[in-house]
Parts: C-alpha cells; structure tokens; sequence
C-alpha cells in the first residue's frame, strides 16, 4: 500500500512539477554563479562564496537557500493534500471501504510525505551537486572553522547535512497532515500549513517571544551548518532532531483521534 | 484444511457461516446537526436478494449507505453486514462487500487501470500474483477494456460509471452494495448493467441497489425498501407490495349502467371513467367477475385488471410532492 501511494503521488504532475521546481534552484545559482561573476566574499547566503572555488559547495547552497521557503511550500502542499485531496477526490470512501484501515491508511500517508520531505531535499542536493561539479572546480572541502577535509569525508559531511535538512521538515510534515484531516479542502489546508509556518517563522524572529522560541519547530532549522565544521557539534542537532521528534509525535497523534473518529461525508 | 487449491472466492469468505441476512440494521439513526437524515432505520436484505432501495432525493439513502460501510458512524442502533457488526468487523467483511457508493471517485492523472491498481493495494484480500488479471477480467465485464490506459481525466460520465462498477468487480463478493449504478449511462450501458446484475445475481451475489429509476428497479429486483423523510416506509418481496396496494378492474362496455349493477351487487364501488367503467378490486376473483358481467348480459369489449406499477406504490409511499423531502 505505502509504495502504491508513493507511485501515485510522484505520477502526479504536480509533484514532478514542484521538484522540477525545487531542482532548478541550485542550477540557477550554480549558472549565475559561472556567468555572472561570483559574489563579494563572505557576503550572501552561507556557503555561496565558496561554490566557485568548490563546485561541490552548490549543494549546500542550493539547500541554504531553498530551506526558507521553496522546501516548505512544496512540504505544506503535498502534507496538505494527504488526506483532505482524497476527500475531495472522492477517493476517500473507496480506498476506507477498500477497507484500508484508518489508522493504517493514516499512517501509510505519513510515510509517504516523510519519504517526499526527503526526496525533494536530496533531489535539490543532487541537482547542485551535478552542476557544480560540472561547472567548477571540485576539491578538498574547506569547513566553517576554516581547516580544510580530505573530498571523501566533506562529502560525507555534506551528505549528512542534506538529510539533517529533509529531517528538519518533518515536524512542518505532521502539521500538514494534522491540518489536511480537518478539512475536505486541500487548497485550505495547504493555504493553513504554509500559515502555520510563516507565522512560526515570525514569533521564531520575535525577540519577545524568547521564551517561546524553543518550541518552534523552526528554531533549530540552521543546526546541519555545525556538521560543517571540523569537529561536528551535536548539541543543535539533537535538539533539532528532538524537537521535529516531537512534533511528529503530538500532530500524529492529533491526526489519528481526529481522522479515526471522523464521519466520511466526501 | 479440506481443499490446498482454495478458489479466490473461498479466500474472501469471512469466518462465520453464510448469515440469512445479507444486511440487517436496528434502530439505526443519525443526525446532521439539528436534523434527524435517519430515524430508527430496520432494514433487512436476505441473502441472494436483489434488493431495490428507494426514496425521493434527501430521503437518506447515501446516509445509510455510508453507516452501511463503516464510513458514518451511527448516533443510534447498529448494522450487520454479511451477519457481521459494522464497522467492529469491518476489516473481515469489507472485503467480501463491493460498493459504488454516491458516484466513481478516482485519480484523475492517473489511467483506469493504474486506478484500479492503487484500489486494489490499499487492503488485504487483493493478491498482487492476481492483480494484473482481476483488473483486466473487471475492465472486460463493464465493456472498458479499450480505454483502460487513458486518463480518467479523459473519461466520459458513463465511462467514469463503469470504471466505479469496475472497482466493486475486482474481487469476487458476497454482497455489492451499488449506489445509483447506471447515472449517466447511455441506453446500451444501461442494458448491460442491468444484465450484469442479473448475472450476479445468478451466481449468488446478494445485490443492494439504490435508483431512481423505478422501471429498471421494477426489472431485476426481488424486493424493495422504500425510504421517505429518513424513514422506512416500505420494505419486503417486490411483488407482496404491489399486491399491497389496490387493484383496479377496467370494463370497456356499452352495457355501463348494467355493469355497474353487477359491481354493486358484489359490493364494489364503480365509477364511471369516459367510456370504462372501472372499481378497486377487493379480493373478488376476476374470473367471477367477468362471468358474472357475461351472465348477466354485458356485452364486454374489454376486461381489464391493472395492477399498481412501482411508480404508483412508490408515488403513494412517498407523496407527489416535487420538493426535496425536509
């Protein structure tokens, strides 16, 4: 079942236009990069400046810059439409008197956008890594302390980072799909999630909400920058990994006592 | 283990013994907000029935559909499906019980067969060694088989239809639960779909199927319900509830004042209708009837015994009215 959902959401047009999407960022800024002159050193996005000595570098870019926005729109439309499509699809009815089961149904779609978080983060990281290799130089990497990495092991630590990043959406993820349980209009679900997450984004931004700003599933977004350093500092990582652990876990469990007691009128 | 080659539909049969009711409700209820959609419903369809459900639009058959399915849940009373509780044994039923429920509903970017796949996968019962041939034997008995590779998107109303009935085909059933199976069908469609559930009828499939058309009801049920207002005002063998409503006897005469006579001697209650005389029939034997019209010297044109079509009984059940019950 999980893997015919995975089929059917990447058959989507709409899908394979939004990674489309996603994955023409890191080649536009690779391209611009390569045509237009690189950048003042040390200004722009982090890892920027270093694209044109290390082709290797516009992965981290690409993923620097597409984390802000262009991943969690992509994240608030398909966590969104999960439920909330089917419903109005119609679809809903067919696949629960299939029977499918709810729970497992529930839990079959919140794999399916874990998987998609992860996917659209590693195609972004794949499509800058291609071009910058084919565009730049690529060499030993150097870390934000300033040493520099054999290839082999900066890569494993950009690797790492990438997947950090697809990790650090999963708690945006699992409000979507807590939201798209709600509703039987995907549009507004996609419309709340991306609300929910702007308006994170703002208290997240606030310093009098400093008290707050632990629990904002936001807050530790930046931590994959410490895998780049020589000597990896965990203790933002963790907590980033924590705290999407435990939006995960309070939003599924909001979406399983909504969706398994909800009257299916679509 | 008596037999290691189990048919399919051996595979799909629930634990317990085939029950003497295919559906059975009690009591069962449900409200919208403020307004009741079902009051204290009892429906009982025997097993191996085609069962005609009806009722004027806002009646509550969709409703009772869904509850039927595990899909509603039920303010009051309960439902056994395949003599099994919905939706507690939901997982072991459904999968015997095919359903076209308030119209097809599928994937529009996706092909009629890659639709019939994803259904198919989403629950237990449907081996994937089967699939490919379930799908293609399910395309081929609602004529489909040409357009399975288009888009759905693509698809006409009456294919749509098809491709839904398709998706209740794909395994063998004890029970189809078909929700208004030939809306926007061609007249050829509508033929097969009828002779299609004649068929299934034939192998023992129990059928429950709610339509408007009263004519196509009237062709291939073996019972009714009749629901009005979220109630069921109706429900037994098709034939015991026409009987149920009066039968008019048509006399075409010159002779009308001695005809009358007759009738009034017999205790009926003529009236003059153009030419025809015509009376409710009260359980008078026809045949003494018209030998007692010829005995008596009424030169008879025409001898007539109408009985009620469904139309009637159901005009009757339901009221005239043109409005969507409240």
């Amino acid at each position: 079942m999980w893997r015919n959902e995975l089929a059917t959401l990447f058959r989507r047009r709409r899908t394979q236009a939004m990674l489309g999407a996603l994955m023409a960022v890191p080649i536009v800024i690779t391209l611009v990069l390569r045509f237009a002159g690189g950048p003042d050193n040390g200004e722009g996005p982090t890892f920027l400046s270093q694209v044109t000595n290390n082709g290797v570098f516009a992965v981290l870019a690409g993923l620097t810059v597409t984390l802000p926005f262009f991943l969690p729109m992509a994240v608030a439309v398909v966590a969104g439409d999960t439920v909330a499509g089917e419903g109005s699809l119609g679809t809903l009815r067919y696949i629960l008197t299939r029977p499918a089961g709810r729970s497992r149904l529930l839990a079959s779609k919140g794999l399916t956008t874990a998987a998609f978080c992860l996917v659209a983060t590693a195609l972004v990281a794949v499509a800058g890594l291609i071009t910058g290799v084919i565009v730049f130089p690529v060499g030993r990497i150097t870390t934000l302390s300033g040493d520099t990495l054999p290839l082999a092991q900066g890569m494993t630590r950009i690797s790492l980072a990438a997947v950090l990043i697809g990790v650090s959406l999963l708690g945006l993820a699992a409000i979507g799909v807590f939201i798209s349980t709600l509703t039987d209009v995907p549009v507004g679900a996609m419309a709340g999630t991306l609300g929910v997450f702007i308006l994170i984004g703002v208290l997240d931004a606030l310093p009098q909400t400093h008290g707050l700003h632990p629990w904002l599933f936001t807050d530790h977004w930046l931590s994959y920058t410490d895998v780049m350093r020589t000597h990896i500092q965990w203790g933002g990582v963790i907590r980033n990994l924590r705290l999407q652990g435990f939006y995960v876990l309070v939003f599924g469990a909001l979406s399983w006592a909504r969706f398994t007691s909800k009257d299916i009128l679509a | 283990m008596t037999s290691v080659l189990a048919t399919p539909a051996a595979t799909v049969a629930p634990a317990s013994p085939r029950s003497a009711t295919a559906i059975e409700t009690h009591g069962l209820t449900k409200r919208f907000g403020k307004s009741v959609v079902v009051d204290d419903l009892a429906l009982s369809v025997p097993t191996g029935s085609v069962f005609g459900f009806l009722g004027p639009n806002g009646s509550g058959k969709t409703t009772t559909i869904r509850m039927l399915l595990g899909l509603l849940v039920p303010d009051a009373g309960a439902v056994r499906l395949l003599g099994s509780p919905i939706p507690s044994a939901a997982r072991a039923v459904l999968p015997a019980v095919g359903a076209l429920i308030d119209g097809p509903a599928c994937y529009p970017w996706l092909s009629g067969r890659q639709n019939l796949w994803r259904f198919d996968a989403t629950g237990p019962d449907g081996r994937r060694s089967t699939r490919k041939d379930r799908i293609d034997d399910a395309l081929a008995r609602v004529g489909l088989s040409a357009a399975a590779d288009k888009r759905y998107k693509a698809y006409s109303l009456g294919m749509r239809q098809r491709l839904g009935l398709a998706n209740a085909l794909l395994r063998p059933r004890q029970l189809l639960i078909l929700d208004e199976p030939t809306n926007g069908m061609d007249p050829q469609g509508t033929r097969e779909i009828r002779h299609l559930i004649r068929e299934l009828a034939a192998d023992g499939t129990t059928v429950f199927l709610s339509s408007h058309l009263l004519a196509e009801i009237e062709q291939v049920c073996s019972h009714v319900a009749v629901m009005s207002a979220g109630r069921l005002v109706a429900q037994g063998e098709l034939r015991a509830l026409q009987s149920a409503r009066p039968t008019v006897v048509r006399i075409d005469t010159d002779d009308t004042q001695v005809a009358a006579e007759v009738l009034k001697v017999r205790g009926l209650t003529p009236s003059f209708d153009g030419p025809h005389l015509t009376a409710t029939f009260d359980g008078t034997r026809p045949e003494d009837l018209s030998r007692a019209l010829v005995e008596a010297g009424v030169g008879l044109r025409g001898f007539a015994v109408e009985r009620p079509s469904l139309e009637d009984t159901f005009v009757a059940l339901t009221g005239e009215g043109f409005n969507v019950a409240q």
